[in-house]
């Protein structure tokens, strides 16, 4: 028996942040769609923390912006305190972040879903894949399986031409708190637990990893004297390129600072025998970025504290979200843990602190467009795919949801490499490396991270997000403009030359910067350290009226131009690379002299161009000379056979 | 990955294409687009006046190359013509005659002047894709790139004595360490604080380019074989200076060069003990009165000491020690020394022992103290063997990779350098944190080349297990 109730272009497999953006992807490009969830009531939850943003989260939030994306939008509805961080630093590494209203953030989102034309939402458990064999020219490209559709618990299938994974933590998954151990998803939804079979029969191989999350505590409980407070900017600066600043501009909440004590540090060692990881009952591998608090009294016994942010979950709720004491140790241990931090004396758990464990894809088994090796139309994104964070997952799933959609309508994939987005850096290095634990983004993986800037978001990805269909000609037009608009500014900058008259020494002298000794332009000028944009308008009477975004381009292309003219230069260096391609059928068996780790690990990765080659660990410059020999002499002799 | 950026073909590149060695002729092959233009700035033609350019291709001409206004060697000089060469690039072919040591200095002025050093193959291999060899070859060039690494690799990793590796290792740990320290404060601005942090990491950047300086001197080893040990005879009238002087000179396939002399006059004089050079100063002056001190005084003596790398003091071992030799043994203090003690054929009137002389220098480092007759020549092996160990740590294996290694590791350390000023200089102008780690960055992927270690993920791993990351 073999039928079909309904029939979808793509199926979305979770409703969190990788399946919403993939599920609003695949419908805004005018593919039918349905999106599964364990839990109709928890679209785009946030299990974890209440923020959104941070460093180079922050980045790929506007990235997700910038191509079409909804998060930053959602967050600009919903955000209960907004910082952009790192401000006194460069551009590169400034990055906003904001609090969210956790209710809200899901609801907003749950709603944009409902009012999306193609959209299908559906409560049920996905508990088959189902698909056939393939063709045999896709049989030579690798694909073991062609997808056509999925079956849920009920045994009802759904047909459809994709599916993309984008089941978070609920593969299998158990919560851990000491020896309490529930079979369950976050915050006790149901656990998906079917699928991972049907994943592995599939041939996809599976890992275990594990994360986990703080107690939240009774907001009247906490005596928020004995901590400091933590306030959001004023004015706030929005997510979304999209979103009038003016609307974001309204009351904020505070967060809370506070510390950890060598009392604290006292009851986890006594009791760091009880904890699940140390005493062996965690297989999962967990992220060191966010360790427990057992983990960081464990691994820096020197230091005698440690910060904690206490953060309100929501307006609609007293619960606030103890960040940075995120733990695993058993509930009585918990109590006595956190009531030694200052300001929590008294505190009640509403929920416990747990660790948890899931199902996840290993290492190698990902074509670099998040479609997986075996199986034509199977496409995965977020936690699943081996990485942790909200944004991390909305990026994936959008870049996921937006490459089924171009294989289904035959069209060229979208590509984001890693000199262009932080979602390139991400996909590429889940893609090709290891990864031996929860990925997280951070702004030291990139390369090129001078050039991926958060401000710039938008001139480096509408223009690829206006291709693909999910920016429309008027942002695009709006973007355009800005570019003209920042390039012309620059342009007259250079172009202008002050003499080293007295009106303009004396100006200099009173901004605190040195004479000149001869004429430079404005350009030259504002390079200075102490100098700004809105500075110099004193001697600049001519200039045009700009809108604030422009002037930001305009005063950081002049001011580090020289450092981004380097990076320019080694990103072209970097183009060649991932210009010279590697056929899918190459068989490295054949590649005598690669030394025999190398062709294992191009074996396991089947890189698809030469740069991704020489980014796999275990490949040596010499090994790339021999592939880049090989594969001339493979053109050569095709070339000759014509 | 810096070495994997050597694919495009694009850059020019120059190595020694025969084996190099001491016999004959070597062969120095430079391929690329700015072969000619990067030779015309070392290469003066027989008149000193014809550029490369204006040479005919194809024709091999007489000429010499030049560190600046210094001849460094005749040579034959050869130039084809893309596509008509080996590598179908421009390439020319400098025929050399002077040995390692000359070819070795050849190949470090064309790195000067915007050359790379080969890969390993890479000439076969720029052959090969510029199609001017066979399809059939094609496995046996990778054969032989493979091969070829994997030999430099093993020969780059034998000749870092521990020392070195030891220095390099740390420097990288203290590299990354600064980095993830920088990367934490980034990433968790709230629980790492960069206030005043610059001046620390300028106070660290500083003493980290001297220990590259320090290390640079060590690659200059080669140096100190090619231009020869600077040395200076010391000792009292009559203790044979003049005889150890005619025993180093005297043997004629010993004379590497006679520089800026002429035979009635010569001043400097550079002589070959095996595989060490002895670049001697002042020759002029022991010939002529037999006595530096007495003639020029102890002050000119002392200028003397002080320019050389290498003091050969001599005493006759007949005579007690005076005055005049505790002035010349101060005067060594913080010189490498060698002691001859001469004369020793006539033991029954041997005065000094080593012990004595030992007593006298009072020294942390022993001190050779080589028992000589000049009259009979014996002691020169003794000498050079002590040479050997004071200089190169009894390594003297002046065998092709030692060469190429040592200058592939000199080109990385002059990379780590600039590098590591670029961080200082980013200190300097006041730019913010993330702009140090980029620079500090390359100066970690240099140094591992060197060592031959990946940089791979070792900044994320650095900082996890540094630093605790909070939010």
């Amino acid at each position: 028996m073999n039928v079909f109730t309904e029939k979808y272009d793509v199926i979305i497999i979770g409703a969190g942040h990788a399946g919403c953006e993939a599920a609003l992807a695949c419908s805004r490009l005018g593919l039918e769609t349905i999106i599964f969830t364990m839990s109709a009531d928890n679209i785009a939850f946030m299990p974890c923390n209440p923020h959104i943003g941070g460093s180079s989260k922050g980045h790929l939030v506007r990235e997700i912006d910038a191509l079409g994306g909804e998060m930053g939008k959602n967050i600009d509805k919903t955000f209960l305190q907004s910082k952009m961080l790192n401000t006194s630093k460069g551009p590169a590494v400034h990055s906003l972040r904001c609090q969210a209203d956790k209710m809200e953030y899901s609801k907003k989102m749950k709603e944009v879903l409902e009012h999306q034309e193609h959209l299908t939402i559906k409560q049920a458990e996905v508990s088959e894949l189902i698909y056939e064999e393939p063709s045999d020219e896709l049989k030579a490209e690798g694909y073991k399986h062609i997808i056509t559709g999925v079956k849920i618990f009920s045994g009802i299938t759904y047909e459809a031409k994709a599916v993309i994974l984008c089941t978070g933590t609920y593969l299998k998954s158990r919560c851990l708190t000491g020896e309490a151990i529930t079979y369950s998803g976050p915050n006790g939804l149901q656990p998906s637990n079917l699928l991972s079979q049907s994943l592995l029969d599939a041939g996809i191989e599976l890992r275990r990893f594990k994360t986990g999350t703080p107690a939240r505590m009774d907001g009247n409980t906490i005596d928020y004297s004995k901590m400091t407070e933590q306030f959001g900017d004023t004015p706030v600066i929005p997510f979304s390129f999209d979103t009038d600043p003016a609307d974001v501009q309204r009351p904020q909440v505070s967060c809370w600072l506070t510390y950890t004590n060598e009392k604290t540090h006292e009851i986890i060692k006594n009791n760091i025998d009880r904890s699940p990881i140390y005493a062996g009952i965690i297989e999962g591998v967990g992220p060191r970025y966010c360790p427990s608090i057992e983990d960081k009294v464990v691994k820096f016994p020197d230091h005698e504290r440690h910060q904690v942010f206490v953060e309100p979950e929501g307006t609609f709720t007293n619960e606030m979200y103890i960040d940075g004491m995120s733990s695993s140790l058993p509930e009585d241990v918990q109590i006595a843990m956190y009531r030694t931090v200052p300001g929590l004396e008294n505190c009640r758990i509403v929920k416990n602190a747990y660790a948890i464990e899931y199902d996840c894809l290993c290492p190698g088994q990902l074509h670099p467009t998040l479609e997986i090796k075996n199986i034509r139309g199977l496409f995965s994104a977020g936690q699943f795919n081996g990485s942790s964070g909200y944004e991390e997952a909305a990026a994936q799933g959008l870049y996921a949801g937006i490459n089924a959609v171009m294989q289904i309508k035959n069209k060229p994939y979208l590509s984001i490499d890693r000199s262009e987005g932080y979602i390139g850096v991400l996909v590429d290095d889940l893609v090709t490396k290891e990864n031996l634990e929860p990925y997280r983004m951070m702004t030291s993986r990139a390369e090129y991270r001078l050039l991926l800037r958060q401000d710039n978001a938008d001139i480096r990805l509408r223009g690829k997000g206006h291709e693909v269909g999910l920016i429309d000609d008027e942002r695009y037009n709006k973007l355009l403009k800005k570019i003209e608009q920042t390039k012309n500014e620059v342009d007259r900058l250079k172009s202008i030359n002050i003499g080293a008259n007295s009106k303009i020494q004396d100006f200099l002298t009173r901004c605190g910067s040195t004479p000149l000794k001869t004429a430079v332009s404005l350009a030259e000028l504002l390079c200075r350290p102490e100098m700004t944009y809105d500075m110099i308008a004193e001697i600049d009477p001519e200039r045009p009226t700009l809108p604030k975004d422009v002037i930001e381009q305009v005063e950081i292309t002049i001011r580090y131009e020289g450092y981004i003219n380097r990076q320019e230069r080694q990103v072209e260096q970097f183009k060649k690379l991932e210009r010279k391609l590697i056929p899918a059928d190459i068989n490295y068996d054949d590649v005598s002299s690669l030394r025999l780790e190398a062709r294992q690990k191009l074996e396991k990765f089947r890189p698809v161009n030469i740069g991704q080659a020489s980014r796999i660990g275990g490949v040596n410059p010499a090994d790339i000379s021999v592939l880049i020999i090989y594969l001339d002499s493979m053109n050569r002799g095709k070339q000759n056979e014509e | 990955m810096s070495g994997v950026f050597n694919n495009f073909n694009d850059d020019t590149i120059c190595a020694v294409a025969t084996a190099m060695s001491d016999a004959g002729i070597g062969v120095i092959r430079v391929s690329g687009k700015e072969a000619v233009a990067i030779c015309d700035k070392i290469y003066r033609s027989a008149k000193m006046e014809q550029t490369l350019r204006s040479h005919n291709p194809n024709t091999i001409k007489f000429g010499y190359i030049c560190d600046g206004e210094k001849v460094v060697d005749e040579v034959m000089i050869s130039f084809m013509k893309a596509p008509h060469s080996f590598t179908r690039e421009d390439v020319v072919e400098i025929n050399t005659h002077g040995g390692m040591l000359i070819m070795n200095q050849i190949i470090e002025l064309l790195l000067k002047n915007g050359c790379r050093l080969a890969d390993p193959g890479e000439f076969t291999k720029r052959a090969f894709l510029n199609g001017r060899i066979d399809l059939t070859k094609a496995e046996a060039i990778m054969d032989i790139i493979s091969a070829q690494n994997n030999f430099a690799l093993e020969s780059s990793r034998n000749q870092l004595r521990g020392s070195i590796y030891d220095k390099v290792k740390k420097l990288r740990e203290q590299i990354i360490y600064e980095m993830a320290f920088i990367e934490s404060a980034l990433d968790d601005p709230e629980n790492y604080d960069l206030n005043g942090y610059p001046e620390k990491l300028k106070t660290k950047v500083s003493t980290m380019i001297t220990e590259i300086e320090k290390l640079l001197d060590t690659a200059d080893e080669g140096q100190i074989r090619k231009d020869g040990i600077k040395t200076v005879i010391v000792g009292k009238p009559n203790a044979g200076k003049s005889s150890l002087l005619n025993t180093l000179i005297g043997d004629e396939r010993a004379i590497v060069t006679d520089i800026a002399g002429t035979t009635r006059d010569i001043i400097e004089e550079t002589v070959r003990l095996g595989d060490i050079v002895l670049h001697l100063i002042d020759t002029a002056g022991i010939r002529t009165t037999d006595d530096i001190i007495e003639k020029m005084g102890v002050d000119k003596a002392k200028s003397k000491i002080e320019e050389a790398d290498l003091v050969l003091y001599i005493l006759d071992s007949t005579r007690d020690i005076d005055d005049e030799d505790k002035e010349i043994i101060e005067l060594c203090k913080d010189k490498k020394t060698v002691v001859l003690l001469n004369k020793n054929d006539l033991s029954d009137d041997i005065k000094i022992s080593e012990e004595n002389v030992l007593e006298y220098f009072n020294r942390e480092d022993k001190i050779p103290v080589i028992k000589t007759s000049m009259l009979k020549g014996n002691g020169i092996d003794e000498l050079k063997d002590a040479l050997s160990l004071l200089f190169f740590n009894g390594d003297i294996t002046p065998k092709q990779e030692v060469y190429i290694t040592n200058l592939r590791h000199k080109e990385l350390l002059q990379k780590t350098f600039e590098s590591l000023k670029l961080v200082d200089d980013s200190i300097e102008k006041n730019l913010s944190e993330d702009f140090y780690t980029v620079d500090l960055s390359n100066a970690y992927a240099y140094l591992g080349e060197i060592i031959g270690e990946e940089v791979g993920d070792d900044l994320v791993e650095e900082i996890f297990s540094k630093f605790c990351m909070g939010k």
